[in-house]
């Protein structure tokens, strides 16, 4: 364990300008029900689900209109009560088209979620607690969307002994996990209990960087007497939400390169997830909205809004006064985010901000050379050469890139970020990590 | 309400930078040396305007002349050559011909940075290379320093810097020893006092100790620099020195003398620390700024020239891709038997 309780951190790292006065103190709201509702059937990582639902038929809110596609995949249900208008191609963010169902909201409906009775997943085995978890199409909430029942059910001889849960949000901008602490500590502490129980875990450590004081503060106004939970206050450092790097800050321990945490006995969650599986075994409610934090100078009111997944995207903006300026849309945050290509896409269960950039902010210095200043070594937390990386993947030696341990880059971007001289590191490592799957999969 | 959409910009993350580019940082290194200038033309008079002048001249005149990039002398943009040709000046004697320094400036730029692709492919530091073509070229013009003030105030100029192209140039009339020639030659030191403010013969920029010291503090703190560069090589030759000293105290100089003479310090502070060519790696800057050290020690005690700073950061300059293979940080995550 750290020496330093309190600095906990992992080493190197970027401290970019927060930008979250904006928005941290913005309690959540809920955003008004629009007309139409995209949901896209891959929005999570794996397989993507298949539509148990035709055009025409009649949803309502919290329905299954979607089955798992596989066990790495998970359902989808309906945010609204309306009527399927269209289970075909839409555009998503990156302008791809892709299979969506299309839900036409009902305006007469109240759109009032009906509860179930609290189930309790303490008396669920551990398979019939994971299926349960696929059924409510729980994904994590930070971005990657991976489909939360597959960390909950262990392989074959692996334990959890550590359960940590990311509350970091050390993403610029972004303050909607923060608010789901402030706002929500006992769903959350509750959804900790759960899945430290049914994992086995010894004890659970919430992770959250010290600019939230006052969510580390309600999460521990919550935590009953002799709780196995902990909550650990973190420097604040980019990129601390990167699962290796949060492990790192709260243990001290570095998970071996090209392993999972679980190989050392530790899984990670998102502390929003945590709130969701609450809602799940205490209400019944599935994944159907999430908290998302909207800002940037291109908006004229930002909020932290809960948003049904579906949404159109321009629809929320619009509702936090989209304005002339914008000229970039970024979903997610700034330093991993998607740009969009089209508003028409909607948010999706990884979305965790819509940020509108205005021009000053989306015109970069002109690149220079580089000049071997080394910043871009002591920005990257997993200690790798990323000047060297750049230099080799312009050149197009992918040999050479793999023996640099090109795949064990986390693309968190703190590189490109610190870079004097503008080289696009990230960029270049990205498309040479592409050709290099790429390759092996024509050879394999 | 807006019409339509905005016209969205596709970029890829990240979508923010740390706002700090390598102009500003090149500017950042010529502010830094703003007090070692001022102390220059304090000592020695508009004779040190001139020769900066000169040399850089020479370095941005070549740059824009023969840089690789269109439209011509957009590399002149990132400061670099600029930098390059007052680090040049700072390192040449004061009364040396201006025709001289201008064709240094320029020797350094091209033999130094475009020769090898230009800035960031270059191996070794461009005002260095300028140095030693000058050293190879007029040794006799490069090695006459005369002292501070000696002629007259502040706005005489010295005969010497006006010598006329391919004539033998004067040695101004008292050409004065330099601590380190005194120490070598003649087994004399200096005043510690004496070093430290200032007061002796020298190249333009490296006689002051104090205010190359304090400028370098100032720009280590705001990360101008690699600061580990700077304190291996002073630690490196304090330690070395005080051995051999304590050995044999008469023969050998004080280790004191030794880090506050020459052109130490202004070696450690600016030129060392060019980040082209000086290890990327931090355990590599450790051992860069160690290894001119031990070769400035050894040139000053047992070697043929009075000063060695300059072959010292060359040849380390010469070792860097080596010291940067060997010194690759061990990623995370993997243990050191993994790393090939
Ligand atoms: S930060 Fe940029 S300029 Fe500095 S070493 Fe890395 S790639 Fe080169
Ligand atoms: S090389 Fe990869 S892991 Fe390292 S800082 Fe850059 S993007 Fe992050």
């Amino acid at each position: 364990m750290s020496s330093l309780p309190n600095r906990k951190s992992f080493r190197h790292g970027v401290h970019p300008l927060e930008h979250k006065e904006e928005t941290e103190h913005l309690p959540l709201e809920r955003m008004p029900f629009v007309g139409r509702y995209v949901l896209p059937l891959g929005q999570h990582i794996g397989a993507p689900c298949r539509a148990v639902v035709r055009a025409g038929e009649k949803v309502t809110r919290g329905q299954l209109i979607a089955e798992p596609g596989g066990f790495v995949s998970t359902s989808l249900h309906s945010p609204v009560t309306g009527r399927v208008v269209d289970v075909g191609p839409h555009r998503q963010g990156n302008g791809q088209l892709v299979p969506a169902i299309q839900i036409e909201a009902d305006p007469y409906s109240s759109q009032q979620f009906r509860e179930r009775d609290p189930v309790d997943p303490f008396a669920m085995g551990v398979d019939e607690f994971a299926a349960s978890v696929q059924r409510a199409g729980l994904v994590g909430l930070g971005g990657a969307a991976f489909p939360s029942h597959v960390k909950y059910k262990l392989p074959e001889g692996k334990a959890c002994e550590r359960l940590v849960i990311n509350g970091c949000e050390c993403e610029p901008y972004l303050t909607c996990d923060h608010r789901v602490m402030v706002e929500r500590p006992a769903e959350v502490v509750r959804g900790v209990s759960i899945l430290a129980e049914k994992l086995g875990a010894r004890g659970a450590w919430i992770g959250v960087e010290m600019n939230k004081p006052d969510g580390i503060d309600s999460l521990r106004a919550h935590l009953p007497a002799g709780s196995k939970i902990t909550v650990a206050p973190l420097a604040v450092k980019y990129p601390q939400g990167a699962e290796k790097m949060l492990i790192k800050a709260v243990f001290n321990e570095e998970v071996p390169a090209g392993h999972l945490p679980l190989d050392i006995g530790v899984v990670v969650n998102n502390v929003a997830t945590m709130a969701c599986l609450t809602d799940w075994f205490d209400r019944g409610q599935p994944l159907i909205e999430r908290a998302l934090t909207v800002a940037g100078p291109g908006v004229d009111r930002p909020a932290n809004l809960i948003v049904p997944i579906g949404t159109p995207i321009r629809d929320v903006l619009r509702h936090c006064g989209i304005n002339r300026d914008t000229r970039q849309v970024v979903m997610g945050g700034p330093m991993m985010g998607m740009p969009l290509a089209t508003l028409d896409a909607p948010v999706v269960k990884g979305t965790s901000g819509l940020l509108a950039f205005t021009d000053n902010m989306v015109n970069h210095p002109t690149e220079y050379a580089c000049v071997r200043c080394g910043s871009c070594l002591e920005a990257c937390g997993n200690f790798l050469n990323p000047s060297r990386l750049a230099r080799l993947a312009r050149a197009g030696r992918y040999e050479e890139l793999e023996g640099a341990f090109v795949m064990d880059c986390m693309e968190c971007g703190a590189c490109t970020y610190t870079c004097p001289s503008s080289v696009p590191i990230v960029h270049l490592i990205r498309a040479a990590k592409l050709t290099i799957r790429q390759r092996k999969a024509k050879q394999g | 309400m807006m019409a339509g959409d905005p016209r969205l910009l596709l970029q890829s993350a990240p979508f923010l930078r740390r706002g700090i580019t390598t102009p500003r940082l090149m500017t950042e290194v010529i502010i830094g040396m703003g007090p070692v200038i001022l102390a220059a033309v304090y000592f020695f008079g508009i004779s040190a305007i001139f020769v900066m002048l000169a040399t850089t001249a020479g370095a941005a005149g070549a740059e824009w002349l023969l840089g690789p990039a269109r439209p011509r002398g957009r590399t002149l943009k990132d400061g670099s050559a600029i930098l390059t040709g007052i680090v040049l000046a700072l390192c040449l004697p004061p009364g040396f011909p201006l025709w001289m320094a201008f064709l240094g400036g320029a020797a350094g730029i091209c033999l130094g940075k475009l020769a090898f692709g230009g800035l960031g492919q270059n191996m070794f530091n461009p005002a260095l290379v300028g140095r030693a073509f000058l050293q190879a070229a007029f040794p006799g013009a490069i090695t006459t320093w005369s002292a501070q003030g000696d002629i007259g105030g502040f706005f005489t100029v010295r005969a010497s810097n006006f010598a006329a192209p391919f004539m033998q140039a004067t040695p101004d009339a008292v050409a004065t020893a330099t601590p380190l020639g005194l120490m070598k030659f003649e087994h004399q030191t200096t005043p510690l006092t004496d070093l430290l403010l200032g007061n002796t013969a020298g190249s333009l920029g490296e006689t002051c100790a104090i205010v190359i010291l304090l400028c370098g503090v100032v720009m280590a703190v705001r990360r101008a620099f690699d600061w580990r560069i700077p304190a291996a090589i002073l630690l490196s030759v304090t330690v070395f020195s005080t051995v051999v000293w304590a050995f044999n105290t008469e023969k050998f100089p004080a280790p004191w003398a030794m880090l506050t003479s020459g052109g130490l310090l202004f070696g450690a502070v600016y030129m060392a620390t060019d980040p082209v060519t000086s290890p990327v790696t931090p355990r590599g800057a450790w051992a860069f700024g160690a290894g001119i050290g031990v070769i400035v020690v050894l040139i000053r005690l047992w070697g043929g020239l009075p000063e060695g700073v300059m072959y010292a950061i060359l040849l380390m300059n010469a070792a860097t891709p080596l010291i940067e293979r060997v010194t690759q940080p061990r990623p995370f995550g993997r243990g050191a038997i993994e790393h090939e």
